[in-house]
């Protein structure tokens, strides 16, 4: 342990990129990213259940609606979604006057707007499709027992929906933290922010962009393994007998 | 699935050859590497052409010296790899000599020694550029400039700095009030800026051109190291336009007030 | 009709960008798609281990950093192969690594690990007793490949191609950030220039939609090719 930290010391005394200085932007960036993704999964996760089953609903007239949204949501690069969000609430007049400036004044409010829509978007289509492969037997038999709709939504199908969604939500999970990347064009100092900030400023390529790969993989990771975690807790019932 | 491998293995190797373009270099020609726009430097007029003060100090150079010159539009960030990979032979974009870039490449002789300036909306609350006059404020700076390296150094604590790829975008979030105070070479903040029609701004505090460190020893256009030969030669014509008044006129197309 | 301001024909110029780069990527995914199922199916340990290694670096790293990696670092990994030659031999020869090169190789590279997996299901979705009886009838590797696996393998692979493409598609948008001129970057330009958003953003959005669009009403063909004598398709 001790040979590896001076190890480590004498790696770091030995470059010009790797100060204290740099590496703090890599860690501001870090928290900034996982802030962004996170904010925006949780606040789309709510949104998506309300939505997941009002797409599943006998009525056109809240069906249609929310199938459209999905539809261009996912249908566009998230690019163009965060490039019209934050330069386009600029043009309605007046906004720099009213309350709501002082949220969109900083970038990261528009990305976390734009984010959050776009995986709202994704998790819907997602919670749909779990809730349209619910087992009759399920539904049946929490009609015999006399449960309304309602009631059999919140103790029958959405839980076991959840369950069923999870592999799926899982990708989109990773799938958001590599779309984050993109708020460093809105010159939001995320992670990659940061790797092109020292980028230009070294003109040293491989370190900087290496580096943040190694981390943003590290994240994958960690998210891939909390994923199969929850998995094998909360999908064990569904797991073929050992023979 | 042997025979598969190959295969796709021959049709990924043609793939690759043939969308990495491999040309020979010509003589006869020097092709510049420019960043625009950069206005009143370089940018394109209404017709799409290239034009500016470098634009045309360059032509006029290449024609002192009796070659050929052509222009390669490329992004800030890549300036230097693109030039020191043969996409072009020289850099004429705007480009301060200083000390991290002579490690790169080889400068000419300085053409011009604008100072850098700080720009505001007339209205703005901001009346001086002390540290703790700009404490909370946002300040805007293209990314990758020495304005970027000396306000991340001076201003990083007390202040949030934007980056942005283009003094364009930079002058979008200066109007729609995201950024509060900019950082620019003063010509550049002058074009963008001051002369917009449409928003009020002026210049607080001095024109800087100083620490030397960071703000170098004014514009020079960058060569690869080895071809010292090349970059002789334009010295010698720069010093011929100044002497024959060419340089002058030029300048006060662009610069007269 | 919407007013462009005379960005029209640059925009129309853009969107032929979008698709060229979209187009050449499928390609190179397809090619990078099949070497990687082969790998990952062949017996050899290190051609496995290569192929895992590489659909899973690739899949932990997003699309951008790749992307700026492989446009800035690149060029500087190729010029020291080219100055090196240049000192060596005075062989002077530039190749560049181009937006439109980087943003190929980038989402070629990207998409060929999720290529890989879709062909690695795919094939092995195929019925061994298909394989069998193909070489009971005496044929050799390749017309076994060419006549019974290829084609039942398109049949399962169809559904993730589509998806693959889809999701390629969209992500063709990322070049603009390095600065090819594809529909995007026109239209950002356009949008600050003009000051409105709004029209030239829904307008892309739109284009988006309409190939996104057009190429399920392809890939539903094909699939109905593929599947003939399959009833309806799985």
């Amino acid at each position: 342990m001790q040979a590896l930290s001076e190890w480590f010391t004498e790696l770091l005394a030995d470059n010009t990129i790797f100060t204290a200085q740099t590496l703090g932007y890599y860690g501001s960036g870090l928290v900034t990213t996982v802030q962004l993704v996170f904010l925006s999964l949780i606040i789309g996760l709510v949104l998506a259940v309300p939505l997941a089953i009002g797409r599943s609903s006998q009525r056109r007239w809240i069906r249609t609606p929310i199938f459209l949204y999905t539809y261009v949501f996912r249908g566009t690069p998230l690019l163009i979604q965060l490039y019209l969000i934050y330069y386009g609430v600029v043009f309605f007049d007046g906004i720099q006057e009213t309350w709501l400036w002082v949220l969109l004044e900083e970038p990261f409010v528009p990305a976390l707007i734009a984010f959050t829509l776009n995986t709202a978007a994704y998790t819907t289509e997602i919670f749909r499709g779990a809730i349209k492969a619910t087992p009759r037997g399920e539904i049946e038999a929490a009609r015999a027992y006399g449960m309304s709709r309602r009631l059999m939504m919140r103790r029958i199908i959405l839980p076991s929906a959840f369950r069923r969604a999870l592999p799926a939500y899982g990708n989109e999970v990773i799938f958001m933290l590599h779309a984050s990347a993109i708020a460093s064009v809105v010159t939001i100092m995320d992670l990659t922010g940061a790797a092109r900030f020292i980028y230009a400023r070294y003109y040293a390529p491989f370190d900087a962009f290496l580096f943040v790969a190694a981390i943003y993989l590290c994240l994958t990771f960690a998210i891939l393994y909390l994923f199969r975690y929850l998995e094998k807790r909360l999908l064990a019932h569904l797991k073929p007998l050992e023979q | 699935m042997n025979r598969l491998l190959t295969l796709t293995m021959m049709g990924a190797a043609f793939a690759m050859t043939a969308s990495a373009s491999v040309q020979a270099q010509d003589d006869e020609t020097v092709r510049f590497g420019v960043d625009v726009p950069y206005e009143p430097m370089e940018y394109r007029d209404a017709d799409g052409n290239l034009t500016g003060f470098d634009i045309e100090l360059g032509n006029a150079l290449c024609e002192e010296i009796g070659i050929e010159c052509e222009w390669v539009v490329q992004g800030w960030d890549g300036i230097i790899p693109g030039l020191q990979s043969r996409k072009y032979d020289a850099i004429m974009s705007s480009m301060t000599i200083n000390d991290d870039r002579r490690e790169q490449v080889l400068f000419s002789d300085p053409y011009i020694t604008p100072p850098s300036a700080w720009f505001i909306p007339t209205d703005s609350e901001i009346d001086d550029v002390s540290e703790e006059g700009l404490d909370g404020f946002t300040i805007g700076v293209q990314r990758g400039t020495l304005q970027d390296n000396y306000a991340t150094d001076m201003y990083g604590d007390v202040a949030d700095i934007n980056r942005y790829d283009t003094a364009e975008d930079l002058v979008l979030d200066m109007e729609s009030q995201r950024a509060d105070i900019a950082f620019l070479d003063f010509p550049v903040g002058k074009a963008t800026l001051i002369d917009n029609e449409e928003y009020d701004y002026q210049v607080i505090g001095n024109m800087i051109t100083e620490p030397k460190e960071y703000f170098g020893d004014g514009f020079g256009i960058a060569f690869r190291k080895r071809d010292e030969a090349l970059a002789e030669r334009f010295n010698e014509a720069l010093e011929t336009l100044r002497d024959n008044g060419t340089y002058d006129e030029i300048y006060d197309k662009y610069f007269s007030m | 009709m919407i007013d462009l301001h005379g960005y029209g024909p640059r925009l129309a110029e853009g969107a032929l960008v979008t698709v060229e780069v979209a187009v050449l990527s499928l390609v190179l995914s397809v090619i990078l798609g099949l070497l990687t199922a082969s790998a990952k199916m062949s017996r050899s340990w290190f051609l496995h281990r290569l192929g895992t290694l590489y659909t899973t670096v690739i899949r932990g790293i997003p699309d951008l950093v790749l992307m700026l990696l492989l446009f800035f670092g690149g060029q500087m990994g190729v010029n020291v192969i080219t100055d090196w030659l240049y000192y060596q031999f005075d062989i002077d020869i530039f190749i560049n690594i181009n937006e439109f090169v980087a943003g190929v190789l980038t989402i070629g590279l990207i998409f060929g690990a999720y290529m890989g997996e879709t062909f690695r299901g795919a094939f092995l979705a195929v019925e061994y007793g298909q394989i069998e009886a193909a070489r009971a009838y005496g044929m050799n590797h390749w017309l076994v490949f060419k006549r019974v696996r290829f084609p039942q393998m398109m049949r399962h692979a169809l559904p993730g191609l589509s998806n693959n493409w889809m999701v390629l598609l969209k992500t063709t948008a990322l070049v603009s950030v390095i600065g090819l001129s594809d529909m995007v970057r026109i239209a950002s330009e356009a949008s600050k220039s003009t000051r409105e958003p709004f029209t030239f953003m829904l307008l892309v959005g739109a284009v988006y939609l309409a190939i996104a669009s057009v190429s399920e009403w392809g890939f539903a063909r094909l699939q109905k090719r593929y599947s003939v004598g399959f009833g309806e398709a799985d």
